[in-house]
């Protein structure tokens, strides 16, 4: 049914629809109406009642938390990482992650984004929250582990916190996890000092057998003969 | 066709209304919401009993999220379906056969309906008084009669646009979920994380910004932080009435434009 034409509506409807949009559009834009005001990160719900709320489908529910968690972020509009309840962010990321155990998104976050800030204590905060959550699931989540082993070491300058990641990569992963995670802990020992426990677990590791990669090898070998040389100047310095 | 006196066309519009609002009646509209409110009710009780602390507040936030959720639906399927209705049974031509303007069809139809609007807001503020202090459970039903008045006008809209049940709702249900949720999404494209530089996010946000300006902004009505903080000031509804004034000539406008549009 074709309609009529637009001059059979009388000229007050139409003046009414262009006023309505005129006030409508003057109303929005003054005052602007996007006022983003600080606010504190509330504590999250229990998982069961978001797990309930989702309906049989905790999956875009657990993406949707993420992206709502992120807006509390550091932005001029919002408050500052520093200044959120850290309790309440692993809370939530916790949340999201028991939601949705394969995703990648609340760990990224907690290493990249929320263990970046200048606050020691919320950094070692989040690096447990990390580790926890590894231990939960090593193959899936080992690369957040070393991400946090790296962060302990340069940023937080502990090297037996970094120490301990490494070690628990080394200790719970398998063969799918790249060879350089599992051997992390090697070198932070030679880094901490432990020279004899590392050039030990470097030799048994070149002797295990588990490494072909030619150029791998040869770049071990060499660690393996400075840890060495390392271990004999140390043990007769006047060599 | 003869001109029309105010005063018979003011009783015109009111006998629309009327059987506008008895026609709500006769589909037991009021046992619906009555059974709506005791489900509510009956769901925030046994939340509560679930919590441990902070109890009386968790039963206002579900209480009040599940009424407003449930008056906006009944609301806007009560229009749909009635308009339906009147164009099937070809209602809709007899009336506009009669010696009255469209604009007093409309009016009448717009009146029945926002009346049914302001019987649910009513009767779904009135269990709030069981968790919340009663000027903020009044303070609550005032902004979810402005929410509902627009969701009425907009419904009736959509179903004198679609003319058909599922689109006419698929729309208001869509505007009204993008018209609560702007505002944050406005807010999410503005975060530090967002590559501003990019054109495809530059354009997406002036899509964002120019659908804003014509969205009422509903995340300011009906708020839950009344019946959980009981913050809610008689000078929070001034906004909310002014929005609500404005959006509901732009709605009516619009409505009227399609009306006096349509062929019979």
């Amino acid at each position: 049914m074709r309609e009529r034409s637009i001059k059979a509506v009388p000229i007050p409807v139409q003046l009414i629809v262009a006023l309505g949009l005129a006030l409508q559009i003057a109303w929005s834009a003054w005052p602007p109406r996007v006022t983003a005001t600080a606010e504190a990160l509330p504590a999250p719900l229990n998982v069961e009642l978001w797990r309930v709320a989702s309906l049989g489908d905790p999956i875009p529910l657990s993406r949707a938390l993420m992206l709502w968690l992120q807006c509390f972020d550091n932005g001029a509009v919002t408050i500052p990482f520093r200044s959120l309840d850290y309790a309440h962010v692993t809370g939530w990321l916790d949340t999201a992650l028991a939601l949705d155990k394969n995703s990648q998104y609340p760990l990224l976050t907690a290493t990249r984004l929320y263990a970046e800030v200048s606050d020691a204590a919320r950094q070692r905060q989040m690096l447990d929250f990390v580790y926890r959550k590894f231990l939960e699931a090593p193959t899936l989540r080992w690369r957040w582990l070393a991400q946090a082993a790296v962060i302990a070491k340069h940023s937080l300058n502990d090297l037996p916190l970094a120490l301990k990641f490494a070690q628990a990569l080394a200790d719970n992963t398998n063969n799918t996890v790249p060879a350089w995670a599992r051997q992390m802990h090697i070198f932070l020992r030679e880094d901490l000092g432990e020279v004899d426990s590392a050039s030990i677990l470097l030799g048994g590791l070149l002797e295990s057998g588990t490494i072909t990669d030619a150029n791998e090898l040869r770049f071990l070998s060499e660690r393996l003969k400075r840890l060495q040389q390392r271990r004999n100047h140390e043990l007769d310095p006047a060599k | 066709m003869s001109r029309l006196s105010a005063p018979m066309y003011f009783d015109q519009v009111r006998a629309i209304a009327r059987y506008t609002l008895l026609e709500a009646r006769r589909n037991h509209l009021l046992w619906l919401v009555v059974l709506t409110i005791l489900a509510a009710v009956g769901l925030a009780g046994f939340l509560g009993q679930v919590a441990i602390t902070e109890v009386q507040q968790i039963q206002a936030a579900f209480l009040g999220a599940l009424l407003r959720w449930a008056a906006v639906f009944i609301v806007s399927l009560a229009v749909i379906t009635g308009m339906v209705r009147e164009f099937n049974d070809k209602g809709f031509e007899l009336v506009l056969s009669l010696p009255l303007p469209r604009a007093g069809y409309f009016f009448g139809k717009l009146a029945g309906y926002a009346a049914v609007a302001m019987l649910v807001a009513v009767c779904m503020s009135v269990p709030l008084l069981l968790v919340v202090p009663p000027d903020q459970a009044a303070l609550w039903g005032v902004s979810l009669a402005c929410e509902l008045l627009l969701v009425c006008a907009l419904s009736l809209l959509c179903m004198l646009t679609l003319n058909q049940t599922l689109p006419a709702f698929a729309v208001v249900a869509a505007f009204y979920l993008l018209a609560r949720s702007i505002s944050s999404i406005q807010l999410m494209g503005q975060g530090p994380l967002v590559d501003t530089a990019s054109w495809s996010q530059q354009a997406v946000q002036f899509i964002v910004d120019a659908v804003a300006l014509i969205l009422p902004n509903l995340e300011r009505f009906t708020a839950t932080d009344w019946l959980v903080y009981h913050s809610g000031l008689p000078m929070s509804l001034l906004p909310i009435a002014g929005q609500s004034l404005i959006y509901l000539v732009l709605l009516t406008g619009a409505g009227l434009f399609d009306l006096y549009r349509k062929n019979l």
